[in-house]
């Protein structure tokens, strides 16, 4: 803050002459890099897709002369939100998110809050262990999982509650491996974010009485709300994207279906039915969906705060 | 620390351990399984439960990884270490430029920038990474070693926190100072900034690395040559075919084993430089 606050002034009187020039050069090359990769490989791929999202390949006369893109306006967008297996996709990575960011991020808080408050011995050994699957890759925690959850090789099929593989089964499970990935990392971020809180109002707050529990819910985790709302942002952009797990897991189970998340479905319309201009629309619908989640839960987030 | 002595049954210790105990099974289990099951040969693997270690035929395994398809899985690994090694290191220094430009100079267009980055940190990755393999089309680069490693330089996330680390641990004192000793923009930005930044460099770096080691969409989409694939994709080629060919299983089995282990070693050893870094990113 003090840094902030110091930068503005002193930008102020700024001696003229050569330095000028120089100033001009500078941010060229160390910001253009970056600025040209931004452009080239996220803002013109998404005009290119808006673009596409707008034509359609038709055969047109009797085919000799090969399909053609013909301009269709809107009709891509109109065929993805009323396919019933788009919305099924959508209704899936729904489900999905109210149960997986809840428990994930509930459980990640609950670790943090321990590890910040109870007096513990191997306090780093005990994070790093639940971090550690964070280290693995989405593919291969699909692998280990699709293996855990199978008959005969893995445990889990007997003793778990439902049918790791079956029909109804496959969301609770998806769960279960998104959960083992991302708990441990936003734990470390909110159990970082609670070493900031300011030890003399943890003080205060023992002097007036409040046990660890009280202190917990109503000192410390409001004081990393922010913290809390970005892990939040991050973590329901991820979930509308879901897309490695099913995939892997659909290698081991016929209950996960081609077009079973929204990016499956994109996936499934690009590269088996070859439909670039409903993929692209498809695309599009699940950019616009993951902006406006994101926006409404920022706005939600400074609300809170105020 | 603060030893509040209210013992109630919830905050007692064995709770806590009890609690933490759980998390730590049940993050550690499923490597545990990893370990043990690369351990065993195809037969033990169906026959053996999980956690029971069979006859010890790791180094078969490991054989057997190494030359099937003549030793395809060397390649991939050569690859996985190109793309996410090369493309952290160059991706981390071209965020890490351009955040301390956002924070640290003058220049036109510094707030469109920013504010564009920041709303590419938004844009979900598998919503770009068919609009990228069109566009790729079109320029006749898909299946080559291009198409994937030039998105993943791009890290919007990365200039974000490099822009945060810019303006807490540069001093625009120093800058000044360097300044009025007449060094320019670039050599002060080398010689006085980039080494404040170095916590911050490495944490992007090692965080792009593991996104681009982790990333997985892109590679799917852009490749059809085994030849140029990341350890991820050749090892999910492999895994399609065990309901049919169960000889995979331990291929599949051994080469994942082998494609955590580093990173699991890089986090174990770099502990401290990116536990600090999340903090600093975490807290702004």
């Amino acid at each position: 803050m003090t840094v902030l606050a110091k930068s503005e002034t002193s930008a102020e009187p700024r001696p003229p002459g050569p330095r000028r020039r120089r100033l001009r050069t500078a941010p060229l090359v160390l910001a253009a890099p970056f600025a040209l990769l931004l452009t080239g490989t996220v803002l013109i791929p998404i005009g290119y897709a808006l673009y596409l999202s707008l034509f359609t390949e038709r055969l047109t006369g009797l085919g000799f002369a090969g399909p053609e893109d013909v301009f269709v306006w809107l009709a891509n967008y109109a065929e993805v939100l009323g396919d019933p297996a788009f919305r099924t996709s959508l209704v899936n990575v729904g489900l999905y998110a109210l149960i997986h960011v809840p428990l994930m991020l509930g459980a990640a808080l609950v670790l943090a809050l321990l590890l910040d408050g109870a007096v513990l011995r191997l306090r780093q050994m005990w994070s790093l262990m639940v971090f550690l699957p964070y280290a693995v890759p989405g593919v291969i925690a699909g692998l280990i999982w699709s293996y855990l959850f199978s008959p005969g090789i893995g445990p889990l099929n007997d003793v778990l509650p439902w049918n790791p593989l079956g029909a109804d089964g496959v969301l609770p499970s998806i769960v279960v491996m998104a959960t083992w990935q991302w708990m441990g990392y936003n734990m470390i971020i909110f159990y970082t974010a609670l070493q900031t809180v300011p030890r003399d109002v943890l003080e205060a707050a023992r002097v007036d009485g409040a046990g660890p529990i009280r202190t917990a819910l109503s000192i410390k985790t409001p004081m990393i709300r922010p913290t809390i709302f970005v892990a939040l942002v991050f973590t329901v952009i991820g979930s509308l994207q879901l897309f490695t797990e099913p995939l892997v897991l659909s290698s081991f189970t016929n209950s996960v279906t081609s077009t079973w998340t929204p990016s499956l479905y994109v996936y499934e319309s690009a590269f088996i039915s070859n439909d670039y201009g409903k993929a692209a629309a498809a695309s599009l619908v699940l950019a616009v969906a993951s902006a406006i989640l994101s926006a409404l839960v920022m706005r939600l987030s400074t609300r809170r705060s105020r | 620390m603060t030893t509040t002595r209210q013992t109630s049954r919830w905050t007692s210790r064995g709770a806590v351990h009890a609690l933490l105990l759980l998390a730590a099974l049940y993050s550690v289990l499923p490597l545990v399984w990893l370990f043990t099951s690369a351990t065993k040969n195809v037969g033990d693997f169906s026959t053996t439960s999980a956690f029971e270690l069979g006859e010890w035929n790791l180094a078969g395994n490991l054989r057997d990884l190494f030359t099937e398809e003549g030793g395809i899985f060397l390649d991939w690994a050569r690859n996985s270490l190109l793309y996410a090694g090369a493309g952290a290191l160059l991706g981390a220094l071209i965020c890490t430029a351009c955040g301390y430009a956002i924070a640290r100079l003058d220049f036109p267009g510094r707030r469109l920038l920013f504010a564009v980055t920041l709303a590419g940190v938004l844009v979900p990755t598998t919503a770009l990474a068919l609009p990228l393999y069109l566009l790729a089309t079109e320029l006749r680069i898909v299946d080559t070693f291009w198409a994937v490693f030039i998105p993943l330089l791009t890290n919007p996330f990365g200039v974000y926190l490099a822009r945060a680390y810019a303006e807490a641990a540069v001093p625009n004192e120093l800058l000044e100072a360097a300044r009025i000793d007449g060094a320019g923009e670039l050599r002060t930005f080398v010689t006085v900034a980039l080494p404040l930044l170095r916590p911050g460099v490495v944490t992007i770096l090692l965080f792009q690395f593991v996104g681009i080691w982790n990333n997985f969409f892109l590679p799917l989409v852009m490749l059809t040559d085994p030849k140029l694939f990341p350890v991820t994709l050749g090892l999910f080629q492999w895994s399609s075919r065990v309901s049919q060919f169960p000889h995979y299983n331990p291929l599949v089995i051994t080469g994942s084993l082998l494609a955590v282990v580093p990173l699991v070693l890089a986090f174990i050893v770099l502990q401290r430089q990116w536990r600090s870094g999340l903090a600093a990113g975490s807290v702004k």
